[in-house]
C-alpha cells in the first residue's frame, strides 16, 4: 500500500475516497502475498469490509470519524479482540475469542482505524524472529528467505510488504524495534505506562509496551497520538496529560544535542560493520542538519542482557501460569486437575516458552531470588541512573537498533543465547522505561534494511519523532 | 554465587512450572538454562549491596480506583470459551489435594 | 498425665471479607449468593490481558481495621504468591508479602487480656470449588465445579501474636474482633457465609518452656468449631509428646463430623511461593493526613462502648448484660433509657432477652425508659411489660412511636389490687389441696418445684395479670 496512513485518512474524512475502497485494497494485497509470508494469523475480512462501510456512512452523514478514518491496521495477535481469535500464536490459546477489547483496540477503532487482522508473533512474544510460532515463522517481505525480526515480525512484515500503512506490536525488549529495523519501517517503544496495557497478553508486565509499525515516522506519530494516554483500567499507566507528537515533526533538530552510546558501537557488543556504519552516517547526518553530536557512555547497559534474561522469563513464569487448561484454551484431558493442567501446558506451550518458563521459575525460586531476581532490579537501577545522566548531558541517544541485518531463518534457532544476543542494544530502554525509535536508515552490505534507534528520557516520543523525521528526511 | 543449575534443579521447577519433560528434553534445558545463567553471572557475581531495587520505571504510587461496580461479562460467551462447563460453572476434573 | 503441667499457645490467623460493593481489583461485584460466575468481569477471572486496579475502599477499610487494632499503618506493596491451584483463576494470589499494610498492634479481649496483632494485610479472594459425586468431599469426587464470583472479593488476613492460652480465649479474640469488624463497618461478619474465616496455629508446651512445634488447622468455620478444634488438637499433641513422640509442623484439617483434625497430604513444592513484587501494581502509601481523616471518623469501638455502659449501669463491663447489649448495637439505647431515670437492671434484662428480635432498635430509650418505670412502679408485671415490649417494637417497625401506658390499657393491663391478689392465690390452694401439702411440707426441692405449679395456676386464673413474684410472696406468707 504506497499511500500513508495520514493521505488515506485526509482523503477519507473529506469523501474524496472511501474507506471500503481502501479496505479492498488492503484485503487484496495480503491475499496477494500473505500466502508467502505469513505475516497474518487471522484476516477479518468481512468484519474489515463491514466497519468500512460505516465509516464510510458516517462521512456521507458528515459525522467526523476520526483521525485515522478508513486507515487499515493490523494488530499483533497478542492483543485482545472481543469474539475474534487471540492466539498469541501458541497452541495454549489457539482458538480462544477473548470476550473484550484491549484499550487500544477500542482506541484505534474509536479514531476510525479498521483491523484487517491479527498477526503473527513469536510465541507469547518470546523471540527475535517470528520462527518461534505456533502457525508457523513469517518470513520478511524483502528477502523470504530471511527472518523478519521478532516477536512483533507479523506486524511489522504486514507494514514493510504494504499491506496496511499501519500495525501494532508490543516490545518487551525490543520486539518492536527489533523487526522494525529488519523489515526497514518505522517502530516505537513508547515510555513504560504511555500507552495502556489492559487487554495485551503480558509477557513480562515491567517491561511490556504496545507501540506503532509504521511506513513513515508521520504515520507512526499519529497512530501514538490515536492509542496513548491514561487510561483506568492500567495502574502502571502514566497521568500526565498527552500533546499531540505530530505537531513536533517539522521542528527540525537545530541545537540538539545528541550522544552516539560508546558501549553500543563497541566491538565488544558484536555489532556488524555495516551496521555500524549506518550509525556513523546517521550522526553525521544530524551534525549535518545543525544538531551537535558527540559520544556518552552508559556504562551499565553492558549488564542490560543478563538482567533482562533474569527479569523477564521470572515475570513470565508467573504471567503464563495461568494458561492451564480450566478457564478458556487448550484443555489435555486427565483424570485429575493438576494432571490436566500438566498435560494441557506440556503440550500447549513451545520450546523457548518452556524454557523461558523454567529459567524464570529458578531466578524466582527460594535460595535463588536475591542472586538472580533480586540483583537484576539493582542493575536496572543502576541502568536507569546511567541513562539520567547521560541525558543531563545530551538530548537523545542514537545507537543501532539491531546489531544486524535480517538473518536466514533457522540460523539462530539451535542456541538460545545466540537469538538473545539481537535485543542487546534495544533492551536498556526496556528496563528504563524509556521510549525508543527504530528508524529505517539504508541498507547493509547484503542490501537489507539497518534500522538506526533513537532514544529518550521519559515522555520524550515527540522529540525522537522530531529527530527521527530528520533522519527519514536526509534519506529521501 | 549459585552453583551451575543441575539436572535436579530442572526438573524441581519443571514441577513447579507443571510441565512434563522427557529425559532428552530435561537434558538439553539443563544444558540450555546453564548456558543462560552463565551468561548472567555477570550480574549475579557484581556487589550491588546499597543499590535500591527497581522494581518498575515508574515512580507512581496510590493508584486507585473507586468502589463503583464496572461491566459484568456475559456468563454465557465466558462459559463458551471454557474447555467444559456444567450448571454455570467451569468444569474440571477430580481435584486432589487441598488448597495450599 | 494431666493437662494441668501443660499450656495451650494459640495464634489465630483470621481471613475478613471487607464489606466493599466490588472487588478488590475490578468492578465485579463483591456479593454472597449470586448465580454462579455472574459477577465476573476479565480481572476477577484472570482472563489474558486483563489488569488488576486496586479498590481505595478496600485500602481504607484496612486502615480503619489497622486503627481500632491499634496497629502502625505502614506503605505497602503487593506481592504475587504462585501455586496452581483451579479456584485461583491467575495461579497466582495477589497479597501484600513482606509490606503489609497494618503493623503491629493489640486487641483487648472483654475480660482485659492483650492479645498481640501481628499483621493485617490486604489479599485477594478465591473461587469456590464444587465437588460432584463421590461422597461430595473432595477425596472421592468424580469432577468439580467451579464458581468465581468470590475470586478477586478483598480479604483482610488479621494475624494474631500466639498470645492465646485457651479454647476459651480464642473464641473470644474471635468474637471481639468480629465485634470491632462489624462496628467499624468493615466486614459483615458472618461466619455462616464465609465473610470471617479462622485458621489457627495451635502449640503446647510445659508452662515457662519455649514453644513448642505448631500445627495450622484450616476449615475451622464457627466459633463452635474453633473451640472443639483447639481442644482436640491440644489433646492430640499432649498424648503424642506424653507417648514420646514429636510433633510435625504441618497443616492440619478441621473434620466438624468426625470432630478431629486430620494431616493435610504434604505436598512437595508448595512452600516455594516464588513471592516476588506485583509488577501491575504500584505500592500504596497513605497520605497522614487520610488516616488522620479516618482515625477522626472511627467509630466508638465496643470496649469503649462496654465500658461506657457498665460506668451507667453500675456492672463490669465483663458483665453478660453488657457485652451482650453492646453486641447487638443497643448501648445506645440502653444508655439513653437509663439517662431517662430507668432501672439499668431492668433495662439491660429486657435487652438481652425480650429485645433480642428485628426493628428492635428502632424502639428508642426513651420509649424503653418509660416502659421499665411502670414496671418499676408496679403498673405492669414483668410478663405484662413482656407483652407491652412486643406490641411496642411492632409499632416501631413501623415507624410509630408508641406510648407504654397506651398499650398496656388498650390490652386491659391493670395491676391487680391486693385483694384480688389474695383472693386468686387462696383458691387455688383450695383446688389443690393435695400439691399445698407438700408445698407446706417445706421440703426445698419440692418447695421450688411447686412454686412453679402455683404460680403458673394463678397466672392462668388471671390471663396473666398476676405478677409472678406477688403470688410467690403470697404463697409464702400462706404457708406460714
Amino acid at each position: 500500500m504506497s499511500a500513508t496512513a495520514v493521505d488515506i485518512a485526509a482523503d477519507v474524512r473529506a469523501g474524496r475516497r472511501s474507506a471500503l475502497d481502501v479496505v479492498e485494497v488492503a484485503l487484496a494485497a495480503i491475499a496477494a502475498r500473505d500466502g508467502e509470508l505469513n505475516a497474518f494469523n487471522t484476516v477479518t475480512a468481512d468484519q474489515a469490509r463491514a466497519a468500512a462501510a460505516g465509516i464510510d456512512a458516517r462521512v456521507v452523514a458528515g459525522e467526523d470519524v476520526g483521525p485515522l478514518a478508513g486507515v487499515p491496521v493490523a494488530l499483533k495477535d497478542n492483543l485482545c479482540t472481543r469474539g475474534v481469535p487471540t492466539t498469541c500464536s501458541s497452541k495454549i490459546l489457539a482458538g480462544w475469542k477473548p470476550p473484550y477489547d484491549a484499550t487500544v483496540v477500542g482506541r484505534l477503532l474509536a479514531a476510525g482505524a479498521i483491523m484487517v487482522g491479527k498477526t503473527n508473533l513469536d510465541e507469547f512474544a518470546m523471540g527475535s524472529s517470528t520462527e518461534n510460532s505456533a502457525f508457523g515463522p513469517t518470513r520478511n517481505p524483502h528477502d523470504p528467505t530471511k527472518v523478519p525480526g521478532g516477536s512483533s515480525g507479523g506486524s511489522a512484515a504486514a507494514v514493510a510488504a504494504g499491506f496496511v500503512p499501519l500495525s501494532l506490536g508490543s516490545d518487551t525488549g525490543g520486539s518492536i524495534r527489533q523487526p522494525a529495523a529488519l523489515c526497514g519501517v518505522v517502530g516505537l517503544k513508547p515510555t513504560y505506562g504511555r500507552v495502556s496495557r489492559y487487554g495485551l497478553v503480558a509477557f513480562a508486565s515491567s517491561l511490556d509496551q504496545i507501540g506503532p509499525f509504521a511506513a513513515t515516522v508521520a504515520d507512526a506519530a499519529a497512530c501514538y497520538d490515536a492509542i496513548a494516554g491514561w487510561d483506568a483500567f492500567d495502574s502502571t499507566s502514566i497521568p500526565e496529560p498527552l500533546e499531540p507528537t505530530s505537531a513536533a515533526l517539522g521542528r527540525g533538530v537545530q541545537g540538539l544535542r545528541v550522544g552516539v552510546v560508546s558501549e553500543m558501537t563497541s566491538d565488544a557488543m558484536g555489532i556488524a560493520p555495516d551496521v555500524l556504519a549506518r550509525v556513523r552516517e546517521a550522526a553525521d547526518a544530524l551534525a549535518a542538519a545543525g544538531a551537535t553530536v558527540t559520544e556518552v557512555s552508559i556504562p551499565a547497559c553492558v549488564y542490560g542482557l543478563s538482567a533482562y534474561y533474569l527479569i523477564a522469563p521470572a515475570e513470565a513464569s508467573s504471567n503464563l501460569a495461568r494458561f492451564d487448561g480450566v478457564r478458556f484454551g487448550l484443555r489435555v484431558d486427565a483424570p485429575t486437575t493438576a494432571e490436566m493442567q500438566r498435560a494441557t501446558r506440556t503440550a500447549g506451550f513451545g520450546p523457548e516458552v518452556k524454557r523461558r518458563i523454567m529459567l524464570g521459575t529458578y531466578a524466582l525460586s527460594a535460595g535463588y531470588y536475591d542472586a538472580y531476581y533480586g540483583k537484576a532490579q539493582r542493575v536496572r537501577r543502576l541502568i536507569l541512573e546511567d541513562f539520567e545522566r547521560a541525558y543531563g548531558e545530551v538530548d537523545v541517544l542514537l545507537s543501532p537498533t539491531s546489531p544486524t541485518t535480517a538473518f536466514p531463518l533457522g540460523a539462530k534457532t539451535t542456541d538460545p543465547l545466540t537469538m538473545y544476543l539481537n535485543d542487546v542494544c534495544t533492551i536498556p530502554s526496556n528496563l528504563a522505561g524509556h521510549p525508543a525509535l527504530s528508524v529505517p536508515f539504508g541498507t547493509g552490505s547484503d542490501g537489507l534494511p539497518v534500522g538506526v534507534q533513537l532514544m529518550g528520557p521519559a515522555l520524550s516520543e515527540a522529540l525522537l519523532f522530531q529527530v527521527g523525521a530528520v533522519l527519514e528526511a536526509s534519506r529521501s | 554465587m549459585p552453583a551451575r543449575i543441575s539436572r535436579d534443579d530442572v526438573a524441581h521447577v519443571a514441577r513447579l512450572a507443571l510441565l512434563e519433560l522427557t529425559e532428552d528434553e530435561l537434558e538439553r534445558y539443563t544444558e540450555q538454562l546453564g548456558a543462560i545463567l552463565e551468561h548472567a553471572e555477570d550480574v549475579a557475581a557484581l556487589d550491588l549491596g546499597d543499590v535500591v531495587p527497581l522494581a518498575h520505571p515508574l515512580p507512581l504510587h496510590n493508584v486507585f480506583r473507586d468502589d463503583e461496580p464496572g461491566a459484568a461479562l456475559d456468563r454465557d460467551e465466558v462459559l463458551a470459551e471454557a474447555p467444559a462447563a456444567e450448571s454455570g460453572r467451569f468444569r474440571v476434573p477430580a481435584i486432589l489435594g487441598e488448597e495450599p | 498425665m494431666s493437662e494441668t503441667t501443660w499450656e495451650t499457645v494459640i495464634g489465630l490467623e483470621v481471613h475478613a471479607e471487607l464489606a466493599t460493593r466490588t472487588k478488590l481489583f475490578s468492578g465485579a461485584l463483591n456479593h454472597f449468593g449470586s448465580e454462579p460466575n455472574t459477577n465476573v468481569d476479565p480481572v476477577s477471572l484472570g482472563l489474558p490481558g486483563s489488569l488488576p486496579v486496586l479498590n481505595r475502599t478496600a485500602v481504607e477499610l484496612a486502615i480503619r481495621v489497622g486503627l481500632a487494632l491499634h496497629c502502625e499503618i505502614r506503605p505497602s506493596v503487593f506481592a504475587r504468591k504462585n501455586y496452581f491451584y483451579p479456584d485461583m483463576p491467575k495461579d497466582f494470589q495477589i497479597s501484600q508479602y513482606d509490606q503489609p499494610i497494618d503493623l503491629g498492634g493489640w486487641l483487648e479481649l472483654p475480660e482485659g487480656k492483650r492479645i498481640g496483632i501481628t499483621r493485617a494485610h490486604l489479599e485477594e479472594d478465591t473461587g469456590k470449588n464444587t465437588h460432584v459425586g463421590g461422597s461430595g468431599r473432595i477425596g472421592g469426587a468424580d469432577y468439580s465445579l467451579i464458581d468465581y464470583n468470590r475470586a478477586g472479593v478483598p480479604l483482610l488476613e488479621i494475624v494474631s501474636e500466639p498470645d492465646l492460652r485457651s479454647a476459651d480465649e480464642a473464641r473470644a479474640y474471635v468474637e471481639e474482633l468480629r465485634a470491632i469488624l462489624v462496628a467499624i463497618g468493615a466486614s459483615d461478619g458472618k461466619m455462616e457465609e464465609g465473610s470471617l474465616r479462622v485458621d489457627c496455629n495451635v502449640s503446647v508446651r510445659r508452662p515457662g518452656e519455649p514453644f513448642g512445634t505448631r500445627c495450622e488447622i484450616k476449615n475451622v468455620n464457627s466459633l463452635r468449631s474453633l473451640g472443639r478444634a483447639v481442644d482436640y488438637e491440644t489433646r492430640r499433641q499432649i498424648d503424642l509428646i506424653e507417648a514420646g513422640e514429636k510433633i510435625r509442623q504441618e497443616t492440619r484439617h478441621w473434620d466438624e463430623n468426625a470432630g478431629r483434625t486430620t494431616a493435610g497430604r504434604s505436598k512437595e513444592n508448595s512452600e516455594d511461593y516464588r513471592y516476588f513484587p506485583e509488577p501491575d501494581l504500584v505500592p500504596v502509601v497513605p497520605d497522614p493526613a487520610w488516616i488522620e481523616e479516618i482515625r477522626a471518623a472511627l467509630p466508638r469501638l465496643p470496649a469503649e462502648r462496654r465500658h461506657d455502659l457498665a460506668m451507667a449501669a453500675g456492672l463490669a463491663s465483663t458483665d453478660t448484660p453488657v457485652i451482650v447489649a453492646v453486641d447487638r448495637g443497643a448501648d445506645a439505647m440502653a444508655l439513653e433509657a437509663i439517662a431517662a431515670g430507668a432501672d439499668a437492671v431492668r433495662v439491660l434484662t429486657h435487652i438481652e432477652h425480650n429485645l433480642a428480635v428485628e426493628g428492635a432498635d428502632a424502639l428508642g430509650g426513651s420509649t424503653l425508659a418509660a416502659l421499665v418505670a411502670m414496671e418499676t412502679s408496679g403498673a405492669l408485671t414483668a410478663t405484662q411489660a413482656k407483652t407491652v415490649l412486643a406490641e411496642l417494637v411492632t409499632l416501631a417497625a413501623s415507624g410509630v412511636q408508641g406510648d407504654p401506658a397506651a398499650v398496656a390499657a388498650a390490652k386491659g393491663f391493670e395491676a391487680m389490687d391486693t385483694g384480688a391478689l389474695d383472693a386468686a392465690v387462696d383458691a387455688v390452694i383450695a383446688a389443690n389441696a393435695e400439691e399445698w401439702e407438700r408445698f407446706k411440707a417445706g421440703d426445698p426441692k419440692e418447695r421450688g418445684k411447686l412454686t412453679g405449679f402455683f404460680v403458673g395456676q394463678v397466672m392462668k386464673s388471671t390471663k396473666g395479670q398476676a405478677d409472678g413474684k406477688a403470688v410467690t410472696a403470697v404463697l409464702l406468707s400462706r404457708a406460714g
